[in-house]
């Protein structure tokens, strides 16, 4: 996974609320077996309408997303993270998000910003116009206008983001302290090996 | 005195295999269910790492999404093909993968198979007290025979495949209480929009959820399954039912139940799994079950809920900007009008299915209605799709097949069918669909699709009138039919 440091750049003004993610990729986009190429799926039914953020040749390559609260609800599909990946973005700024987004989105190197709604409507009118500047390592959203915006952070994805690193891999590094509870587990609820169908 | 606890703090700490400083937990998952769609991309990354599954034991998979739901195998027992190249890829991947990695696959023409939901349950592979995690949303379901069960994305399928645990915060709890008695024609589905209605799309968003009250305990089986599917729709990743005896016959003798001495020794731990008294939850709902009514979604979110005896919301009466301009926005997709009644409205699509409603009551209920009527005319297309071959062969076995053919519905093979545009079961565009599923938004249904959720004997009712119904009408009718 590449390392996220800094993102520097244009911005979509989208501030859309409860977008679910059969809007950020619809569901015939998910018979793919691969991660790569969902770019051209992402917010299909929206770019059919005239005038949308996705398609303004002033947005093109933005790598940051500014949507409205609840973004990413309804299906678990991962094809939304990638396919926001596949199209740049690196950065979502919403004032919430679901659970399950939020955890994909991580997964696939694209950070969550949660910030209040006053901030989300400065950040769409600065995205107008102008860039956005997002530093992890100090947890801010700042402008060329002098705004400057903290966020949360939870410290696990805040270090694996930074590093880039391999999930599965750190925890496997932990397969003995795994084993020892499977073990523990199996003398307590030794029901939880299934009966042979 | 040890601290009284939450059910879901009780499953939580039974599976902490390591609490980070952070608070951050390496949680371990019991039972991993898999389908064709969000399992490819992880089977993947563990081949090119070269990883193995942990436990291929625990794990089951199972296709659903893309499956037509017309016949599989011909007289001679062949695969009909599937049309769709990249269902059918997706099929063989899941076929490949299984084997490869040693991980049971019940396939498509299993009398097994079904809707992954379904299944788990059926099977017993679903137990009180475990963790549960699939890579699909409605996951939630399993949290009715108090498993803590919940959607993951695909990175989580792999690091579930390869580790056998995921990294996890602990959730807020949230108790949704419905107590005294569900009024006539009032079913489980209609308590489910309800909540959704009342609390909305992001009102459980961070919280697991616990239903008590009368209204739950009194509740099959079947209808925990319906509500707690519907959590995830009122934004809680998991809603869970303390196990009772209800949950204890229900799962005896299913095929990965425990038997024998594991039976007594499960069901002497699954009795502790309830909240202790004192317990606090973090938020608590209160609803009256006698302001629940038979409910429909009016727009393009499941918290677009309203009385089928009302009318569409003016997008003006709502408080906060957004929500006009996508009340707006929601009626133009939906070609409704503010003020119009629910029960004006006319459909031209019937679905009786999903992870939500397909299973034997459900198919009971909307053939309780259908018996001896007709779809309207103007009904273009009303499909029944059972959860699972078993389901299917039980409804069989009772006639309902026949209730539903005679009545003009199809019957079909089980799968997830017209819940989502993966496979040929699609509402055609600006059609209109009375859906016992669990999403109506845009495009859900297939491109330009106008959903209107309902329950299965809702969904009858419409299929009879061929416009949104109250079913209570036609139950009183069937009920002077009898007494007369």
């Amino acid at each position: 996974m590449d390392k996220l440091t800094v993102v520097e750049g244009r911005a979509y003004p989208f501030g859309m609320k409860n977008v679910d993610t059969d809007i950020v990729i619809p569901a015939h986009w998910l018979k793919t077996i691969s991660r790569s190429g969902l770019g051209k799926g992402a917010f299909e039914v929206l770019r059919k309408e005239p005038g949308n953020v996705f398609d303004d040749p002033e947005y093109a390559g933005s790598p940051i997303l500014i949507a409205g609260d609840n973004f990413g609800c309804g299906s678990s599909r991962e094809h939304a993270a990638w396919a926001l990946a596949d199209l740049g973005i690196k950065v979502v700024i919403a004032p919430s998000f679901s659970d399950i987004f939020s955890g994909n989105a991580f997964k696939n190197g694209i950070l969550t910003v949660v910030l209040p709604q006053e901030a989300i409507d400065r950040l769409m009118e600065v995205a107008q116009t102008d860039p956005i500047h997002v530093d992890l390592e100090q947890q801010t959203v700042t402008t060329q206008f002098q705004d400057r915006f903290q966020f949360e952070i939870d410290p696990f994805r805040k270090h694996c983001l930074l590093g880039g690193l391999d999930e599965i891999g750190l925890t496997l590094g932990q397969a003995d302290t795994i084993g020892a509870y499977e073990a523990r587990a199996a003398g307590e609820r030794p029901w939880l090996v299934p009966a042979v169908a | 005195m040890v601290k009284p606890r939450t059910l879901y703090e009780k499953i939580w700490d039974a599976h902490v295999v390591e609490r980070r400083p952070d608070g951050t937990c390496l949680i371990y998952i019991d039972r991993h269910l898999v389908h064709e769609v969000t399992s490819p991309q992880a089977f993947e990354g563990l081949r090119l790492a070269g990883r193995k599954v942990r436990r291929p034991d625990l794990t089951l998979a199972v296709p659903d999404h893309n499956l037509p739901t017309t016949p599989r195998r011909d007289a001679q027992g062949n695969r009909i093909p599937i049309a769709d190249p990249e269902s059918a890829q997706q099929l063989a991947a899941l076929e490949r993968n299984a084997p490869e990695f040693g991980v049971r696959l019940i396939g498509d023409a299993d009398l097994e198979q079904g809707i992954v939901h379904v299944v788990g349950p059926e099977q017993g592979f679903t137990l009180p007290g475990t963790t549960l995690v699939c890579g699909d949303s409605h996951t939630s379901s399993h949290g009715a025979l108090g498993a803590l069960a919940f959607g993951i994305g695909t990175s989580e399928v792999e690091h579930v495949l390869a580790t056998q645990t995921l990294l996890l915060k602990q959730s807020k709890t949230m108790e949704v209480v419905v107590e005294g008695e569900l009024g006539f024609g009032v079913t489980p589905k209609d308590v489910a929009l309800a909540i959704c209605g009342r609390i909305g799309t992001a009102g459980g968003t961070g919280y697991v959820m616990e239903y008590r009250g009368s209204v739950f305990r009194d509740m099959s089986i079947e209808g925990r399954l319906t509500v707690a599917n519907m959590s995830i729709e009122a934004g809680a990743r998991s809603g869970l039912f303390a196990p009772d005896e209800k949950t204890f016959s229900y799962l005896k003798g299913r095929p990965l139940a425990p038997k024998g001495a594991a039976w007594d020794a499960a069901v002497a731990y699954w009795k502790t799994l309830h909240t202790d008294e004192g317990a606090v939850f973090d938020k608590s709902i209160v609803i009256d079950a006698a302001d629940i009514v038979p409910n429909v979604t009016w727009g393009t979110s499941p918290e677009d809920v309203v009385p089928v005896t009302g009318v569409v919301p003016d997008p003006e009466s709502f408080a906060d900007a957004s929500k006009r301009a996508a009340a707006q926005k929601s009626l133009d997709y939906m070609g409704l009008t503010a003020g119009q009644r629910m029960e004006d409205v006319t459909v031209e699509h019937i679905f009786i299915g999903s992870c939500t409603n397909s299973r034997i009551e459900d198919l009971r209920a909307a053939a309780a209605l259908l018996k001896g009527k007709h779809i309207a005319s103007g009904i273009k297309q009303a499909l029944v799709v059972p959860g699972s071959g078993l389901v299917k062969q039980q409804a069989e076995a009772e006639g309902l097949d026949r209730v539903f053919t005679e009545a003009g519905f199809e019957w079909r093979e089980p799968g997830c069918s017209a819940c989502l545009g993966m496979n040929p079961d699609k509402v055609p565009a600006g059609e209109r669909c009375a859906s016992t599923s669990n999403r109506n938004f845009m495009g859900r249904q297939g491109p330009g699709s106008r959903t209107h959720l309902v329950s299965p004997a809702m969904a009858a009712a419409a299929a009879i009138t061929g416009h949104l119904t109250d079913v209570r009408e036609l139950l009183e009718e069937k009920r002077g039919e009898v007494v007369a």
